[in-house]
């Protein structure tokens, strides 16, 4: 008798760290694996960049000085600047050094990439995490509304909506805001980033179009889902609507939502050009476009590769997030 | 799909509400029936069930029209510049009022979707053909081909397109032909992507095998019989990826690193604009809003296309 209870507990003490250890192994798995295969994309990226500036035509640093200096003047800049040496050996020289965290020298600023782009960063991350919320809430409590009101009026009114949001230009949604808002009913300053208040018209512009394109994902999941069979059980037992649709619907529908939020977080570091320079905040974006303006080679490539380990970044937590939300892929079924 | 989350609009269903519900069995019905039924018969069912889709294409005809018959159609000539009439109300003479050098902006719009659909048309042609061979020799080939073609489409895909496109214009400067060659090289992986899973699976079937065993080249069974059963889903493809492209050529004019003046780029004419915002808000909405209407009108007709053609690009 004891001895086979005994043997009963044994064994599921054997199973259930079988299960774990093949979970653990699954997810730890699956993060090796991801970021293993990130780090070649990265290197792919770096170099990609790093040879399309460099077959710009010119010297940079004739560029940078103007036509009329005397030429050893700038086979000296040169040599100071490594811009001498093989585009192998630059390469690897800014790989170690990108590595260290110095992205090097702005030509135009003469000051440490790094620091301008740290400087930058906190304006992006400010207006992205602002609009985020902006696209998170709008999207999915729009995106709920309609799935519970499908083709009724309200449904199409939502829909309609979200369409344009996605098809309008970003500087459109952003210049029609300035003008309503802070032009004709004077809520929000025209332009600025010193107060939140300042961030709500950048926020609102930049998180437009993500809004649509989560409120059409939540509508399509959700309508996808309620007609499972799961959905009319629960309604068979007699659950109010709020419930079945807030309980049993939503908490399915939301999962490829939530990686597709984690995407546009990512993307909208990124895609924060336009409205940066619609709002003049002096983000990410506006270095990008200064550095191409002002032709001026380390600060954009900075910028760029920065961004893009952003973008990777984002994408790995996407990726991950989905794993480990999704309890069939978590548990390795 | 992952490029462009901003943009392009891949992978939920967007039928505006429009043709779902009873005409649903109709379509299941139809996708019983296979491949029998023939590119126009499914453009037919499109045009009937589809009203948005349908009248989504009559406005992108229009304006196709309108763009080519551009000096008849337009009511002055979009370079003449008039002193005297700048900066006008919209009135008869001028529908939408005139800009900063007394252009009329209806012509100028007018003249503008020659820039933008071409931009949208040309440059993803281009880069479609690019990712088609490119993604039918990886599903084809398989082996180093596949991971060499595949790792360079995921180096693609993870850059934010608009700051690739701005990188390769760094490289060549601003202007429209740039942008062109910027576009057509920037935008390629994700029809790779898309043509390598199909081929992957359609190098299985029957008729593949058939070609094989009677001895046809290899060039011949990827170009005569795989690619045309990828082109339903290159087609949707094709109708999604335009405005996306002329999303970008509008944003990279806006950023003033486009088009260059005089051009009549509805991105450029829109930051131009800007300047006025607040006195004359038409000269910059009226071109954005341009933009708007013909991706729109793009983004509708993609998704019905994509009901009809391709049930399989939707699950993606």
């Amino acid at each position: 008798m004891e001895k086979s209870v005994l043997r009963l507990f044994y064994q599921i003490v054997c199973l259930l760290w079988k299960n774990a250890e093949g979970r653990l192994f699954f997810v730890l798995n699956r993060v090796l694996k991801r970021i293993v295969i990130s780090v070649p994309v990265l290197i792919g990226v770096v170099l990609a960049i790093f040879i399309m500036l460099r077959i710009v035509p010119g010297d940079p640093v004739t560029t940078m000085m103007g036509e009329h200096v005397n030429p050893a003047v700038i086979e000296k800049i040169s040599r100071e600047m490594g811009l001498d040496q093989p585009v192998i050996v630059q390469f690897f020289k800014y790989v170690f050094n990108a590595l260290r965290g110095d992205f090097g020298t702005s030509y135009r600023l003469n000051r440490n990439v790094t620091q301008i782009i740290l400087d930058a960063f906190p304006n992006t991350v400010r207006l992205s995490l602002m609009a985020a919320a902006v696209a998170w809430l709008i999207g999915i409590v729009a995106g709920v509304v309609a799935a519970v009101r499908q083709n009724k009026l309200l449904d199409r009114m939502f829909m309609g909506c979200a369409l344009m949001g996605v098809s309008m230009p970003v500087f459109m949604t952003a210049l029609i805001l300035q003008y309503v808002f802070a032009f004709k009913l004077k809520w929000f300053p025209v332009s600025g980033y010193d107060s939140w208040k300042a961030m709500v018209l950048p926020a609102i512009a930049l998180g437009w179009n993500s809004a649509g394109s989560i409120a059409r994902m939540t509508r399509s999941n959700l309508v996808e889902i309620m007609q499972n069979d799961f959905i009319r059980t629960a309604r068979a037992k007699g659950l109010m609507e709020k419930g079945v649709i807030l309980k049993h619907a939503l908490k399915n529908a939301m999962l490829p939502v939530v990686t597709m939020m984690a995407l546009q977080f990512s993307s909208m570091l990124s895609g924060a050009v336009l409205t940066e320079s619609v709002f003049g905040v002096p983000g990410i974006g506006r270095l990008a476009v200064n550095g191409i303006e002002t032709r001026d080679m380390p600060l954009l490539q900075g910028t760029v590769v920065f961004t893009t380990i952003l973008i990777i970044a984002g994408n790995l937590i996407a990726d991950l997030l989905y794993n480990v939300l999704d309890p069939r892929i978590r548990e390795g079924a | 799909m992952k490029e462009d989350k901003n943009q392009v609009v891949g992978s939920e269903n967007m039928n505006g509400g429009q043709a779902r519900g009873k005409n649903h069995e109709d379509l299941d019905f139809l996708a019983q029936m296979g491949e029998s039924d023939s590119l126009a018969d499914k453009l037919k069912i499109l045009a009937r069930q589809n009203k948005l889709a349908a009248f989504s294409a009559v406005i992108l005809i229009l304006i196709f029209l309108a763009a080519v018959f551009a000096p008849v159609v337009a009511p002055c000539d979009h370079l003449a510049q008039s002193l005297t009439d700048r900066l006008q109300d919209p009135s008869a003479a001028h529908l939408l009022g005139t800009d900063e050098l007394g252009r009329d902006v209806l012509s100028r719009i007018i003249f503008g979707a020659r820039i933008s659909l071409t931009i949208g048309l040309v440059p993803t042609l281009i880069s479609m053909a690019i990712g088609t061979v490119l993604g039918l020799c990886a599903g084809f080939y398989g082996g180093k081909t596949d991971f060499i073609i595949m790792r360079l489409a995921d180096v693609m895909l993870a850059f934010p397109s608009l700051l690739l496109a701005m990188v390769v214009m760094y490289t060549m400067g601003g202007g429209l032909i740039n942008i062109f060659i910027a576009l057509s090289l920037v935008n390629w992986a994700g029809t790779a992507r898309i043509v390598r899973a199909q081929t992957l699976s359609l190098k299985e079937k029957e008729f593949v095998e058939a070609a094989k065993s009677i001895g046809v080249k290899k060039w011949t069974i990827m170009f005569r019989h795989i690619l045309p059963n990828c082109l339903p889903s290159l087609i949707v493809l094709f109708t999604l990826n335009i405005p996306s492209a002329i999303l970008s050529e509008a944003s990279l004019s806006f950023l003033g690193i486009g088009a260059q003046p005089p051009s009549a780029s509805w991105g450029l004419m829109a930051v131009r604009g800007k300047k006025y915002l607040f006195s004359e808000p038409w000269l910059s909405i009226a071109p954005s809003a341009a933009i708007m209407i013909v991706v729109m009108a793009f983004n509708f007709l993609g998704d019905g296309l994509r009901d009809v053609l391709d049930p399989y690009l939707k699950e993606q």
